[in-house]
């Protein structure tokens, strides 16, 4: 008798903080939840850029979500080098295929897997870019060559709306 | 005691010294004496307002200085013109203001409270103007560059014919003082290029070293009441603190432990 | 706690004492009985209360003038700078008054390793006081955002990249940190508000930090339990507040002197250019306080490895207490331990000088070895010492070596470290 009376008040106690618990996580998330970005940053999802004016080895830098974005026109050049590279010498294995749909084009976000910064153009040991934080070297194709990034520069979704527009997002 | 005031002092030596570590620079720049530097420093009045005038003359067709008013000419510690000549100088800049009561923008004669006139009306502006590259605002340019004041002396100097295996693309030119050594901006100061108003004569160097002045009284425009006020502060402390020593010799006396 | 009773003497004290019994704990607070061998390392305890004091108050001034927007922010810094009556004399004052802060610390920190403060009873005054530390890191982290120059956007950038390194939920949590898909307006807002709430959450800490240490008293430099109140204590007023008082007055020259006349030397000069998310500063350096962690970070070649690493080098700290296997406290009777001491100490000073060093060639090389040291002294160093270690006869009382005539005393060497 008295052990079902025990059993009996710990059910309505675990029910009462279980009931409790829910009631201060459903008030905390939306605390939670403010943090994250809102509707107005949302919005500025994608952008689309022109391209005509790009020759052939230059890059520019667009902003996109307040993070720079490189478009490169490369050389016959440099995508033959893109090309070459044996994966097996890759920290992170991308075929320069699967990086540049178009391979006269290379569109990359321009962080640095590391920490974030912005890698410099045309510098570093594989003629790509170079992240003067922490010392990343990248190749033509944004693949890590050396340094502390774990990943490759990421490629962002994209697509031509026509030969002369990028729209990125 | 004595021995924490050895190691004490040790790690406040230490301590300024390694702030150092990242400001060390492999290039020697080009010393000269100012007028600032030191627990009295102060600016030379002479050497602002030329250095104003080299400013408005050379400097100000590309670069901006917008965190200065025209009242700030007329302010103490600063160039200290007159507050007819400051309003003189005001005048003569047109500013946009509006909009009117018929919702147009208009041009009026600058005021004393106005910023100075920027040459540009944005970043893009300048950039498109300049090549590509932006002429940086000169406000705070004293402060954000490593070398300070002996930077900016050297750098109006340092120009020179690029040694051979260096090249150049179209509007790039080599400063011995400068990061990498290639500058966008051309030499702009050459012997007699500004007429001082007080005769003095305007050699590269005199112009640079003025020119530099303003700039650091533009960057840290409180700089002498900040002398001022900090000797005055040190010395008190430094009394209180003897006081204060003989008070605890005084009160440590009553138990017999050394202190 | 003093055992004797406070009865107030006057007829309102004692009607407001039994009601809130405020005038005893200040009576507690006068009278507590201090060993009256504390030497000066002892006063940074009360600089650091000066500082923390400072920072709040100048803060609270600096937030009236201060607007947290990407695009003000820095106009609104130099507006404080220009035309705000003595806004430059407050926000150097805060500015340097952040590294001051630090530079007492770290003094406090090295003290209380040199004198075996953290052992038992005072383990939880040593972990309130890690807590309190890694909450200044922070305080000094949000607060060097603030102005919104290059360093600052990019510092963000790239501490609040470290949480990417958390595998699955890393990214999440790093746009959840900035608000958006890079550091940006709502980052900045964030960081003020955490910034001005911070030094609060300290202070809390900081009276949990005192009432811990007014349960078992002070430690002393010879680190031997004392009886309290006894001919080996003083009461804490005046003989301890003229003393703390003594020493702040000392550390106030020299802070003036930062303030007054080298007021940018401890920041960097690309703080002084806007943010600008396009271009990345050359070299990037955190403040000088923060180096040797950023070495150890960088040492390790492996993202995720280099966040562990460098977070284990504070938290191994908290558990110190344990690791420390000595009975002894103070190092002065330990001969081994006071040599491995001073090595720790130029380890964490040279670690600190290659985290302002580009991380390549010889510099990551210095400091991977030191980054090795630092770990091998806490994990391996400590633990084996307590047990190996000869350590040499502790005097009976500290009023002992004051008299000078114990026989256990001549065998210390240096007995000059007490008798300060």
């Amino acid at each position: 008798m008295s052990e079902k009376k025990t059993n009996r008040r710990d059910f309505l106690f675990t029910a009462t903080y279980a009931v409790g618990a829910v009631g201060v996580g459903a008030t905390i998330w939306p605390m939670i939840d403010t943090m994250n970005p809102d509707a107005s940053v949302k919005a500025l999802a994608s952008t689309e850029v022109d391209v005509s004016t790009v020759d052939p080895g230059k890059t520019i830098t667009v902003l996109w979500r307040g993070k720079p974005v490189f478009i490169r026109r490369r050389t016959q050049d440099e995508i033959a080098e893109a090309k070459s590279v044996k994966m097996e010498e890759l920290k992170h294995p991308e075929k320069d295929e699967d990086r540049a749909k178009n391979p006269e084009w290379l569109v990359m976000l321009g962080v640095c897997t590391h920490l974030g910064c912005v890698p410099l153009d045309q510098k570093g040991d594989y003629n790509g870019w170079f992240c003067p934080c922490h010392g990343s070297h990248y190749d033509i194709s944004g693949r890590i060559r050396k340094g502390p990034a774990p990943t490759n520069m990421e490629i962002p979704e994209y697509k031509f709306v026509n030969s002369n527009t990028i729209k990125i997002g | 005691m004595k021995n924490f005031f050895k190691i004490f002092s040790f790690l406040v030596l230490l301590f300024g010294f390694s702030t150092n570590l990242n400001c060390a620079e492999k290039v020697e720049y080009l010393k000269t004496d100012w007028s600032f530097k030191g627990l009295f420093g102060k600016f030379d009045r002479g050497a602002l307002q030329r250095g104003y005038q080299v400013y408005t003359e050379v400097c100000a067709s590309c670069h901006s200085m917008k965190y200065l008013s025209y009242r700030n000419l007329a302010e103490k510690g600063g160039p200290e013109f007159s507050v007819a000549q400051a309003k003189a100088i005001a005048s003569s800049f047109e500013v946009s203001d509006g909009p009117n009561d018929d919702g147009e923008m208009f041009t009026r004669p600058g005021k004393l409270s106005d910023k100075f006139v920027m040459p540009y009306d944005n970043v893009k502006a300048a950039q498109a103007a300049n090549g590509g590259a932006y002429p940086p605002d000169m406000s705070v340019l004293v402060k954000a560059r490593g070398g300070g004041v002996d930077y900016i002396y050297s750098l109006l100097q340092g120009y020179e014919e690029p040694p051979a295996g260096v090249t150049l693309d179209d509007g790039v030119y080599y400063n011995k003082y400068m990061y990498g050594n290639k500058i966008k901006m051309p030499n702009q100061l050459s012997d007699g290029l500004v007429e001082y108003a007080d005769g003095t004569e305007a050699s590269v160097e005199q112009m640079s070293k003025d020119v530099t002045t303003f700039l650091m009284w533009s960057a840290e425009p409180h700089l002498e009441s900040r002398h001022r006020m900090g000797f005055k502060a040190i010395v008190y402390l430094i009394i209180l603190t003897i006081l204060v020593y003989f008070s605890m010799k005084r009160i440590w006396s009553r138990i017999e432990t050394k202190i | 706690m003093s055992d004797h009773e406070y009865i107030p003497k006057s007829k309102f004290g004692k009607w407001f004492n039994d009601r809130l019994p405020l005038l005893t704990l200040a009576n507690h607070l006068t009278d507590y009985p201090t060993p009256k061998n504390l030497n000066y390392w002892w006063t940074f305890g009360g600089i650091l209360t000066f500082c923390l004091i400072t920072q709040i108050v100048t803060g609270l001034v600096l937030a009236m003038h201060y607007i947290a927007h990407a695009d003000m922010a820095f106009d609104s810094v130099e507006h404080i700078m220009r035309d705000v009556n003595y806004g430059w004399l407050i926000r150097y004052i805060h500015a340097n008054g952040a590294s001051m802060f630090f530079l007492a610390v770290y003094i406090h920190i090295f003290r209380s390793l040199f004198y075996g403060s953290y052992k038992a009873p005072r383990e939880i005054i040593w972990i309130i006081g890690i807590i309190i530390y890694l909450l200044m890191m922070a305080a000094a982290f949000l607060g060097y955002v603030l102005p919104w120059g290059q360093m600052s956007f990019w510092g963000a950038t790239v501490i609040t990249n470290l949480f990417s390194a958390i595998p699955l939920v890393g990214e999440g949590i790093v746009t959840w940190l900035w608000g958006g898909y890079s550091v940006d307006n709502p980052t900045l807002t964030r960081f003020f508000t955490l910034h001005y709430l911070i030094p609060f959450l300290i202070l809390g800490l900081v009276v949990l930090h005192i009432w811990a240490l007014h349960v078992p008293g002070n430690n002393n430099p010879v680190g031997i339990d004392i009886k309290k109140p006894s001919k080996d204590t003083v009461p804490f007023h005046p003989y301890i507040v003229i003393k703390d008082g003594f020493a702040l007055l000392m550390f106030m020259i020299v802070f003036a002197f930062f303030v007054f006349y080298t007021p940018n030397i401890l920041g960097h000069a690309d703080n002084y250019i806007e943010a600008n998310p396009l271009v990345t500063p050359a070299h990037i350096v955190p403040e000088w306080y923060l180096l040797p962690f950023y070495a150890i970070l960088r040492s390790v070649p492996d993202k995720l490895l280099g966040v562990v690493a460098m977070l284990s080098a504070i938290l191994i700290l908290a558990a110190l207490p344990w690791l420390d296997t000595s009975k002894i406290r103070s190092a002065v009777f330990r001969p081994l331990y006071r040599q491995f001491y001073w090595i720790l100490v130029a380890d964490v000073l040279i670690l600190g000088y290659v985290g302002a060093m580009p991380a390549e060639g010889l510099y990551l090389l210095i400091a991977r070895v030191a980054t090795a040291y630092y770990f091998l002294h806490f994990l391996i160093i400590l633990p084996i010492l307590g047990f190996r270690e000869k350590t040499m006869p502790l005097p009976l009382s500290i009023t002992e070596p004051v008299l000078g005539g114990s026989q256990n005393l001549a065998l210390v060497k240096d007995r000059k470290k007490f008798e300060n």
